[in-house]
């Protein structure tokens, strides 16, 4: 027997930043607007890793963006999105202003698009000191060479003094993350934070944030699309799809028993074995088939049925609720696993 | 792959085989009259097996690009040799590779900039049939459409510009120009990188299906080794200019020898969760 919906997780978290039935749309070419963001429901506690999954385009990036307030103009926002317990939704620029940094920051997917590349790195992180303390100018470098020395970069005068391209992937990321700390803010917001970076490096900045985490207690959203950066790092994952959470819960849990199965068929993309034999000429990887939806034309009912193999009648017509199978685990599927 | 089709492998000569290559850049910054020197490869041997996928793998600046460069003939090495079908290609004149051009294509990392964006999707993969002068007229468009089909794409988008495609639908579109020429060889630059998952799994399928359709050899090249791991049957791993390691996906996999292929097995972290889940009861 299915378990009956009941209020989630969500409403007993005693949390840091809370989004309620968010929503942001565009104005498209078609009569119905864009839904990037359909009704979203998150919460996350002081001191805990939450990491959203998804493919491209579900709406991860214009979750980040709605939070600090960067999306463009033309998007329309509808919901709520508290940080503690202050309503960031319709706050005047100069307010966000202070939020952005001191509070709340981002690590973007490509820090060598999001660092001048006219400005020494030292000076683009004394920067957001500038914003937000009153430093001198001695402590204020000081603090930037701490910063450095943090996310585990040695060599701090060099790398005070470089431009962006005189430095690496793995550096510019490094700086990225210091620039991000700059002000102890109390949430970090990391959007696919080691995309193209090769393994070894990512590895190493995961270290860094990991460590941050543990030792600062640092509140962190980490975006990404591949689950395997996710295992043993968040304490909770939500998965999105079509600009919804489809399914949210512990991290381990969420690696032991996915519920949904669009988180199945995206851990299932994960490698399994390294088995003789299991690839060649015609084998194929296990795979979802086809893409995400097209956002001007999503029916009734639930927007995975079409690449779902285990829709039925109901999930064309009907969008299914949040139902609870266990404490602290939510998922959004008529057939999921209970 | 089977034994059988294994042992038919084997029984045929190499496609590629590299010998002791090397390549350098010098680099004079402006202004100044000192130089620096990267040796970029540094004595490499490499056989690329036909129809099988070979895996190149490796950390960011280890040379796997300029490896793939010098294959194509897009850069001249220093020295070593590049034998293709059993001819030395390395030291030929531009001219002299009128015949190799066609078949050894590339496909590369970042779509959008290796598609012209002034170009519809159809004129895209029919330019190199028209540079051929392989198809023309009315056929050429329709050969077009049919490579699209052939990738995944639907010949309805042929008019449209290659920005109004998501990233994995320009890697197919990248795709389906290098195969109109009926390569022999195809080399895919880090073209997996950037794209999700779901959509790096369905070109990986969507490439087994045109090996097995066209007996295409591969060379991928990545730094992704739980990518690799799925696909590959021969994985070489570089490191500092230089491959450190090669054999097998299942030897270089299962018994490592070098320290660099070591640290990036343990640096994978879809390989270490592998390996986890892999043991009952090391769940949480």
């Amino acid at each position: 027997m299915k378990p009956v919906p009941v209020a989630s997780s969500f409403d007993e978290a005693a949390g840091l930043l809370r989004v309620c039935g968010l929503s942001v749309s565009y104005a498209g070419s078609g009569p119905s607007p864009v839904m990037a963001l359909r009704q979203l429901d998150l919460a996350i506690a002081a001191g805990e890793v939450l990491g959203v999954l998804g493919e491209s385009g579900c709406g991860k990036s214009t979750l980040a963006l709605s939070i600090l307030g960067l999306l463009p103009s033309a998007a329309r926002i509808e919901g709520s999105i508290l940080f503690r317990n202050e309503e960031l939704l319709g706050l005047p620029e100069r307010q966000l202003r202070r939020i952005r940094g001191a509070k709340i920051s981002l690590i973007h997917q490509e820090p060598g698009f999001a660092l001048s590349p006219v400005m020494r790195v030292g000076d683009q992180i004394a920067e957001v000191i500038i914003a937000h303390r009153s430093l001198t100018r001695k402590a204020r470098k000081q603090e930037v060479e701490s910063m450095l020395r943090e996310v585990q970069l040695a060599d701090t005068g060099r790398i005070y003094a470089a431009y962006p391209h005189q430095l690496s992937g793995g550096e510019l990321h490094r700086v990225a993350i210091a620039q991000a700390l700059a002000c102890r803010p109390d949430l970090i917001i990391a959007d696919e934070p080691t995309r193209s970076l090769d393994v070894t490096v990512q590895a190493e900045i995961l270290g860094v944030l990991r460590n941050l985490n543990q030792t600062v207690g640092t509140t962190l959203i980490f975006i990404t699309h591949n689950p395997a950066l996710l295992a043993g790092f968040a304490d909770r994952v939500a998965v999105m799809y079509a600009g919804r959470a489809v399914e949210e819960g512990s991290g381990s849990r969420m690696f032991f028993r996915p519920r949904h199965p669009y988180t199945k068929g995206l851990l299932d993309l994960m490698p399994r074995s390294t088995r003789p034999g299991d690839s060649g000429f015609g084998s194929h990887l296990p795979v979802i088939p086809g893409g995400p939806p097209d956002w001007q034309s999503l029916s009734q009912g639930c927007a995975f049925e079409p690449r779902c193999s285990l829709r039925t009648g109901i999930c064309r017509t009907e969008n299914p609720g949040e139902v609870t199978p266990e404490a602290g685990h939510r998922v959004s599927c008529f057939n999921h696993d209970s | 792959m089977t034994a059988e089709q294994g042992a038919k492998r084997a029984a045929k000569p190499a496609l590629v085989r590299v010998k002791g290559l090397h390549k350098r850049y010098v680099h004079r910054p402006v202004f100044s009259r000192s130089e620096f020197a990267v040796d970029a490869l540094k004595n490499v041997d490499l056989e690329l097996q036909p129809e099988c996928l070979t895996a190149l793998v490796g950390a960011s600046g280890s040379g796997k690009s300029t490896l793939a460069l010098c294959l194509a003939m897009l850069e001249k090495s220093d020295a070593g040799e590049i034998w293709f079908e059993e001819r030395e290609i390395s030291r030929c004149a531009a001219h002299e590779l009128a015949w190799l051009r066609p078949k050894i294509q590339m496909v590369f990392q970042d779509s959008a900039g290796a598609l012209n964006p002034f170009f519809s999707a159809a004129q895209i993969v029919a330019e190199p049939l028209e540079v051929q002068r392989r198809e023309s007229g009315r056929k050429l468009r329709l050969r077009a459409c049919e490579l699209m089909e052939e990738v995944g794409l639907s010949a309805d988008w042929a008019d449209r510009s290659p920005l109004e495609f998501s990233g994995g639908q320009r890697q197919r579109l990248a795709i389906a120009r290098a195969i109109a020429l009926q390569p022999t060889l195809l080399i895919l630059d880090e073209s997996l990188s950037g794209l999700d998952l779901v959509t790096q799994a369905q070109i990986l399928n969507l490439l087994a299906d045109i090996r097995f359709a066209r007996s295409l050899t591969c060379l991928l090249i990545s730094h992704d080794l739980s990518l690799v791991g799925q696909v590959a049957d021969h994985i070489a791993v570089m490191h500092q200019g230089t491959i450190v390691e090669r054999g097998t996906r299942q030897r270089v996999f299962g018994n490592p020898q070098h320290t660099h292929t070591r640290e990036l097995l343990a640096a994978t972290p879809g390989l270490e969760l592998a390996f986890r889940t892999a043991q009952p009861g090391m769940r949480t």
